[in-house]
């Protein structure tokens, strides 16, 4: 049985009578993909944020490869090795492509009050920035702005910027949102690469998607876990058909 | 090269020429007008450091050119005229003013930041106004200027023109170097989208407040030379019409560019002198002048005229 990487015990986050988070238990084990789904409004986003760091629970607790980082500000997350990408795509738009790859690299290599040498110039940043630009499939587009690139180069750029702080965690809110058949298709056999190197915690919509992808799958409705298993298992579940897959299949 | 660069090194290379010609032409004016432009080029090109590129609009600036000037004019007031001491002085009394603003400023943004730097400044202006020791509302004469022993002697003219010159190139170049190093990159980054530069997991708080601090402290030295330029200080160094005028440099010339502080500072000096000397209504020209460059060129004068320069 592999350790398991990320614990969520009972965390609740209310927004005045809205029950966003109503007790939400969940694990990710080293080196699974485990996708949430859920209807519109079940609290997908909400949780990512609590994941993250960027929304405080209520009550709860998070526990990170054995640390309770309930406490812990985004970025201290960040340097423990728990990044996300953002469900509406958050890249620098004015700088280049490997630009935002090489800051994400910076991030992670120490201090950055080094006020002289020309960053551009540092081979230290630039060539594992390159290296995940490969890997992503941007390798021609480095040197482009972010802001022209294609919706669905931005969404490749954002998951090679969170690949590039060398997570051991990656949230991926809605990796595929927005993106045409053939984008979604490039971006699905990108993370099935990803599979099983990367730990992943996948919030997504499109069906398809999830259910290649994941080894585990966490229903979620109206901010409750109703069933967690393999997507065969959860397939069969009668709870999650009626509340959920029930509808999508109509 | 770039054109900006060229842009620039073009307007250098010209406030060079400027001791020779004004000398040629027999009018000296011209050696004390290209040297206040200088000065207040060093200002604006510090200002841009965190307006350009930290993004932090801070209407204050001139605080630092009252505090580096007021450091100048205070040693002298008490004798001390050693020109190193009184611009240390003048640096590191800048330096810690900014850390003490910046560390309340830069925790806000948008119109909080723009309201307390300028709540700031606004304090300090009031405090010179006030203290009838260094002349309050009067002002306070500088006997004589720094003193750097045999090395420099800034009586002479042309010297420290050249001196105004040899700083304001070593500020250009330094803010260049700094905008371009992984430091200049979080605070740029931190500009163009604070989430993900958290989510990174780069902390900005202490990278914008260095920026902010380095940017006071060059400032403080454009007012240790104000001082010396006109001998002769008062409040009015710290007055936010010139701070709005330091940011108007800024915006004109075109933010988050190296040439821009310098372009916006001599088009919006030179044209000052020019249209005042025409008629006493100038600011009707003017205005609407830098309301049409505002509006038709978002990198300002050095993004009309070198549209491919591109930073980063």
């Amino acid at each position: 049985m592999a350790e398991t990487l990320l614990l969520v015990t009972e965390l609740r986050k209310t927004f005045g009578a809205l029950r966003a988070t109503d007790g939400i238990t969940l694990d990710v084990l080293a080196g699974e993909t485990h996708a949430i789904i859920g209807p519109n409004g079940a609290g997908k986003t909400t949780l990512i944020a609590q994941l993250a760091g960027m929304l405080r629970p209520d009550s709860g607790r998070i526990r990170f490869a054995g640390e309770d980082i309930t406490p812990l500000s985004a970025q201290a997350r960040s340097r423990r090795g728990l990044a996300r990408s953002f469900q509406i795509t958050s890249i620098y738009r004015d700088f280049t492509a490997l630009d935002n790859v090489a800051l994400a690299v910076q991030a992670h290599a120490g201090h950055s009050f080094r006020f002289w040498r020309p960053a551009h110039e540092e081979r230290a940043l630039r060539q594992p920035a390159q290296a995940i630009l490969n890997e992503v499939g941007l390798a021609a587009r480095a040197d482009v702005l972010a802001a022209n690139l294609a919706h669905g180069e931005q969404r490749q750029l954002e998951v090679a910027m969170v690949l590039a702080t060398g997570p051991r965690l990656l949230l991926l809110d809605e990796p595929v949102a927005g993106m045409g058949a053939e984008e979604t298709q490039r971006m699905i056999e990108f993370l099935a690469r990803l599979k099983g190197r990367q730990t992943m915690l996948l919030v997504e919509h499109d069906m398809d998607a999830v259910f290649s992808l994941a080894d585990r799958i966490s229903v979620l409705v109206y901010g409750r876990v109703i069933a967690t298993g393999t997507p065969a298992e959860i397939r069969a579940n009668a709870d999650v058909r009626a509340a959920y897959l029930g509808e999508e299949v109509a | 090269m770039k054109r900006g660069t060229t842009l620039l090194i073009g307007t250098l290379l010209l406030f060079a020429a400027i001791p020779p010609i004004a000398g040629w032409l027999n009018e000296p004016f011209y050696l004390d007008l290209f040297r206040r432009v200088m000065i207040f080029a060093i200002a604006a090109a510090s200002l841009n450091l965190i307006l350009g590129y930290g993004g932090m609009v801070s209407f204050g600036h001139a605080a630092y050119l009252g505090v580096g000037g007021y450091a100048v004019g205070i040693l002298a007031h008490y004798g001390i005229d050693n020109g190193y001491l009184q611009w240390a002085v003048a640096i590191g009394a800048s330096a810690v003013v900014a850390l003490a603003i910046g560390s309340i400023s830069v925790r806000t943004s948008g119109i909080y930041f723009i309201m307390i730097t300028l709540a700031f400044t606004q304090m300090l202006y009031y405090l010179g106004v006030s203290i009838e020791e260094f002349g309050g509302d009067d002002g306070l004469r500088l006997a004589r200027r720094s003193q750097f022993g045999d090395l420099l002697d800034l009586a002479n003219p042309t010297l420290f023109y050249y001196v105004v010159l040899a700083i304001l190139v070593l500020v250009v170049f330094a803010i260049h170097r700094l905008v371009n190093s992984r430091f200049g990159m979080v605070i740029r980054a931190a500009r163009s989208n604070e989430a993900r530069t958290q989510a990174i997991g780069f902390s900005p708080y202490p990278y914008r407040l260095a920026a902010f601090v380095i940017s006071g402290a060059i400032c403080g030295l454009a007012g240790a030379l104000l001082a010396n330029h006109t001998s002769f200080l008062t409040p009015d160094f710290m007055h936010w019409t010139r701070s709005g005028e330091i940011m108007f440099m800024v915006i004109l010339g075109g933010i988050a560019t190296s040439a821009g502080p310098v372009l916006g500072a001599s088009v919006l000096l030179l044209l000052e002198d020019l249209l005042s000397a025409w008629t006493v209504h100038w600011q009707i020209i003017l205005g609407p002048f830098l309301v049409l460059v505002v509006l038709f060129a978002r990198k300002g004068l050095a993004g009309l005229l070198a549209r491919d320069e591109r930073h980063g």
